[in-house]
């Protein structure tokens, strides 16, 4: 289990908020905005994973984006390695790039279809770093090596690869700078079972060789459970509960989580059929039009009625456990007051 | 690729073939009578006498393997002949003008400058024009830059080119006095004074069709560069910390000019082909003009000579674009 206790803060995220405008009507003037991810403050240890999972569109791979300035949050602060990026100028923002980079969901996609492989992962060194050209290619191979892939696949293009050995090409140039920080957005959804595992394990090799730091943003918890470190589970634009791996695992606190929890699928027929499922009824509200109180209460098991009054803060109420609920507030009144004060997350 | 290359080429004959074939067809069978603009004293039997010299009284399919075999044959000797010295042309008839009676091929020699001086300049004016148009259109779309610009083009693709010629002529030339209404093609440029009317004479056509163009050009390169700035490997370009400029000018419109060019390519036949109205409007005597009159005045070889040539071109080029799409794109493979 990773020690949280010695360990620095490399990123902090507080309070961070992600709108997008709707525009309207004829004149397209501003009626509304997406609350993609509304308020959501978390700290990732130098040398962690952290888990960032929660259903479609709950805004996970928003917040993995706004944290590395792909887009422009509306409010919040990010602390990466002690530089605030939140507002950051552009120049400073390109010089800070090579500390923090991400791994796309869409290898396909997200690979430019008329640059080869070494053109991808070369060009990076050749914007941020003053090597010669034969150093590039010497440091290209040594990634190619590093991800497992041939070196004389160099002077391809990504369509001659197969979605595996696109995804490490992927990695391979998020690594090219020496990134301290890589956000790993849902880095194996678009992959086959039998790559995934491949590809994960890689993920945690270099981690391991080269102390990197992640957040593991994935709609699949086994595959959370088995790379993070903690985990924090957002619904609707927050985050709702935020803990260790196997004490979030064990011991569910937030209504939302034990329902995610209970629908993963159970290998041993005999327990998955016995298995208390709690079903959620009802859909997601929109994030254009959150619910008043808790994003939660509409679809709550155990709502109560404060819930669909008061929005309730995220709060720690033991050691490294933090939970939005009102099920908690009470017991916790005085010590979640003073976790929100000291840590403010 | 060369394979690919070799067997559209082969392709191309019988296709070329057909196309030719129709044209005469249409040509010879549209009521025109070749000697219908010569002076009315000639007597009918004298007519009836040119008539037959020039050979339209034979059965159509004779006429049309006649031009064929001098077209394929005879033709591109006489051209080899003119352009190395090597005596290889050989004796007997040439396709020949009705109304001029010297070879067309020399008539399509003579009308080529000046089409391709005032349509190609054109054309790369055009280019020039929607190339940052088009990026800085899609960069920042809805921006008032592509609100403008969106209007102009729309202007200029829907509005045809002998309303604005007319229009330009009325405004620049008659009202304001800035630029002569004709371009005079015997002009020779010689010293800065020469230069500065040549330019003046220029600027009307080429701005006519360099507008329209322009519009063209510009509205699939916005279009592709809009496709592209959405796609994720742009996100990615980001996240690896380039500027901008690269972002844009390298990853973004690199890929956004694929298609662009093709339709660039497909269009260069009409920079030969000349723009027939716009020569007309500003009495350039390039090809347009040179097809014009001779279809007014009936004059067969010279319609039919034309328009295959701009087949061949038309299929040429159609053949340039799918390999210039190979290039760009690795992803397509012809082999």
């Amino acid at each position: 289990m990773f020690d949280t206790s010695g360990a620095r803060k490399l990123v902090e995220v507080r309070d961070l908020k992600m709108h997008f405008p709707i525009r309207t009507g004829l004149m397209r003037r501003l009626t509304g905005s997406v609350k993609a991810v509304d308020g959501v403050s978390f700290d990732i240890y130098e040398g962690e994973t952290l888990g960032l999972v929660g259903e479609s569109g709950c805004g996970k791979s928003t917040c993995g984006r706004a944290i590395l300035r792909l887009y422009d949050p509306t409010s919040g602060s990010i602390v990466i390695d002690g530089e605030e990026i939140a507002h950051a100028p552009f120049d400073k923002l390109r010089r800070l790039r090579p500390k923090m980079q991400m791994v796309f969901q869409d290898p396909q996609a997200s690979l430019n279809p008329r640059m080869t492989v070494a053109g991808i992962i070369g060009e990076p060194l050749q914007e941020h770093t003053d090597l010669t050209a034969d150093q590039r290619l010497e440091r290209i191979y040594e990634l190619m090596d590093a991800v497992g892939l041939n070196r004389d696949f160099a002077n391809r293009y990504p369509h001659a690869f197969s979605g595996g050995q696109r995804q490490r090409i992927g990695i391979a140039r998020a690594l090219a700078l020496n990134p301290k920080f890589i956000v790993c957005d849902e880095p194996i959804a678009a992959l086959d079972v039998s790559i995934q595992a491949q590809v994960v394990n890689l993920l945690e090799e270099l981690q391991a060789r080269l102390g990197l730091t992640y957040l593991f943003i994935s709609h699949d918890l086994s595959m959370v459970r088995h790379i993070a470190n903690r985990v924090a589970v957002m619904y609707l634009g927050r985050v709702v509960e935020l803990a260790p791996r196997d004490a979030l695992y064990e011991d569910p606190l937030h209504p939302y989580t034990r329902a995610l929890l209970s629908a993963v699928p159970e290998p041993d027929p005999a327990i998955h059929d016995a298995a208390n499922r709690i079903i959620l009824q009802g859909d997601v509200p929109s994030p254009a039009n959150p619910p008043d109180g808790c994003n939660f209460c509409t679809r709550c098991p155990q709502v109560m009625e404060i819930c669909r009054r008061i929005d309730p803060d995220i709060q720690e109420i033991a050691p490294g456990r933090f939970v939005a609920c009102h099920l908690y507030t009470k017991e916790t009144e005085k010590t979640a007051a003073h976790a929100a004060q000291s840590t403010g997350a | 690729m060369l394979t690919y290359t070799i067997r559209r080429l082969i392709l191309a004959i019988p296709t070329l073939l057909f196309i030719s074939f129709i044209i005469f067809l249409i040509v010879k069978l549209s009521p025109s009578d070749p000697t219908a603009s010569l002076p009315l004293t000639i007597p009918p039997d004298v007519r009836e006498l040119i008539r037959e010299s020039l050979g339209v009284n034979d059965p159509v399919f004779v006429q049309y393997f006649k031009w064929l075999k001098l077209m394929v044959w005879d033709e591109p000797l006489h051209f080899i002949e003119g352009a190395t010295g090597w005596p290889v042309a050989p004796e007997g008839p040439r396709i020949i003008s009705y109304q001029t009676r010297s070879p067309v091929m020399d008539l399509i020699a003579q009308r080529m400058p000046q089409t391709l001086w005032v349509v190609g300049t054109s054309y790369i004016v055009g280019i020039l024009i929607a190339l940052p148009l088009g990026i800085i259109s899609a960069y920042r779309q809805y921006s008032i830059f592509d609100q403008v610009g969106t209007f102009i083009s729309m202007v200029g693709f829907s509005v045809p080119t002998f309303f604005t010629g007319v229009l330009f002529i009325v405004i620049f030339a008659v009202n304001l006095g800035w630029f002569p209404s004709v371009y005079n093609t015997t002009h020779v440029v010689t010293d800065w004074d020469s230069f500065v009317v040549q330019l003046k004479q220029i600027i009307m056509p080429v701005m006519v069709l360099g507008l329209y163009n322009a519009s063209q050009i510009s509205r699939y390169l916005r279009a592709s560069m809009l496709d592209n700035l959405n796609q994720d490997y742009v996100r990615t370009a980001r996240a690896k910390g380039l500027t901008e400029k690269i972002v844009v000018l390298v990853h973004v419109l690199k890929n956004s000019m694929i298609p662009v060019v093709t339709v660039i390519a497909l269009n260069v036949p009409a920079v030969f082909g000349g723009a027939i109205i716009t020569e007309q409007v500003f009495k350039v005597n390039g090809i347009g003009q040179l097809l014009i009159i001779a279809i007014q005045s009936g004059d067969v070889p010279v319609v039919q000579t034309v328009s295959f040539i701009f087949a061949v071109l038309i299929v040429l080029f159609s053949l340039i674009a799918d390999i210039l799409y190979g290039v760009l794109d690795p992803r397509i493979r012809y082999d």
